[in-house]
């Protein structure tokens, strides 16, 4: 791997990133995929894939986190959407081939896929 | 599982429940010899010389949600079909070494599949963990260490978006050159 390269790439990312961590971080949306054995059984890792290149491909900049089993192993891929202000969502039997959907109607429309959600969490705020 | 990489990612996912820290996933492709050797070594709170015995049982689990854990009797089979096997090694406070090995050509072996993904997988961990993920084919080595990555972002997290891409490109490209013969 051409090393000094991709250190010099890692610098110049790091300080465009510095900039505008802060509003993301305290304003942004956050997806979590469960990634246990029921999870990467079910299909997770292709959820995630597939979650990563749609946002890429609409340009969303929005943080992706995967998390181990967490108890509703039915239901794998779980997926959770949390934007800052409503409550946390939980889709169940998330497939790659409903990722494009989720990302429009949710992220972009801003109206949950209702048909596709088996828990709600209100956070305090 | 229907690829190796689902496997892997699946010991993974038990380093990080493990608390591990960090974790050194080593890939070995050798044609001539025909053979395929994972090794999978975390710094996680490891297991007594009784549980690393009966983790291979089908219905042992470590985890209180549900009582039956398939992960690694399920990656052993895997290796057994094919002329191989998986060994555990554990310490208690240490860490453990899950090593798996295959006939490269078996008929039954899986594909290792999308490798990338698995690392990403890691790599996106909610709980920070670094991986060393260091691949060979026949003497072509693909190596990265995110730790090293962390190191230069400071705060930045690696699921920051643009790392995110970087990072995805990066291995991409780097598992690329592995299979492509060297000129």
């Amino acid at each position: 791997m051409p090393k000094l390269k991709t250190i010099e790439d890692l610098k110049k990312l790091r300080d465009e990133a510095q900039r505008d961590i802060k509003v993301r971080l305290e304003t942004g949306t956050k997806i979590t995929v469960g990634m246990g054995t029921c999870g990467i059984a079910a299909g997770a890792r292709e959820t995630m894939h597939a979650i990563l290149q749609e946002l890429e491909k609409r340009e969303i900049e929005a943080h992706v986190t995967t998390v181990g089993c967490i108890g509703m192993c039915i239901k794998e891929p779980l997926v959770d959407i949390e934007q800052a202000g409503n409550p946390r969502i939980t889709y169940g039997n998330v497939m790659p081939d409903m990722v494009p959907r989720l990302i429009e109607e949710h992220l972009i429309n801003g109206h949950v896929v209702e048909e596709w959600v088996i828990g709600r969490l209100h956070t305090s705020e | 599982m229907r690829e190796l990489s689902l496997h892997i990612l699946d010991v993974l996912e038990n380093s990080i429940e493990a608390g591990a820290t960090r974790i050194e996933l080593w890939i070995e492709e050798n044609l001539e010899s025909d053979t395929l050797r994972i090794v999978i070594r975390d710094d996680g709170r490891g297991m007594s010389e009784e549980l690393a015995q009966r983790v291979l049982d089908p219905f042992v689990t470590t985890r209180t949600t549900r009582h039956v854990g398939l992960g690694l009797p399920l990656f052993a089979a895997a290796a057994e079909r094919c002329n191989g096997g998986l060994w555990i090694e554990s310490t208690p406070g240490e860490g453990t070494t899950v090593t798996a090995t295959f006939q490269h050509s078996h008929v039954d072996r899986a594909p290792l599949g999308d490798m990338a993904a698995t690392v990403m997988a890691v790599s996106l961990s909610e709980r920070e963990v670094d991986i060393h993920y260091k691949h060979s084919v026949d003497g072509q080595t693909f190596e990265l260490d995110t730790a090293d990555i962390r190191r230069e972002l400071g705060v930045i997290p690696l699921s920051h978006p643009r790392v995110r891409k970087w990072l995805q490109s990066l291995l991409a490209e780097g598992l690329e050159t592995l299979r492509t013969p060297a000129s």
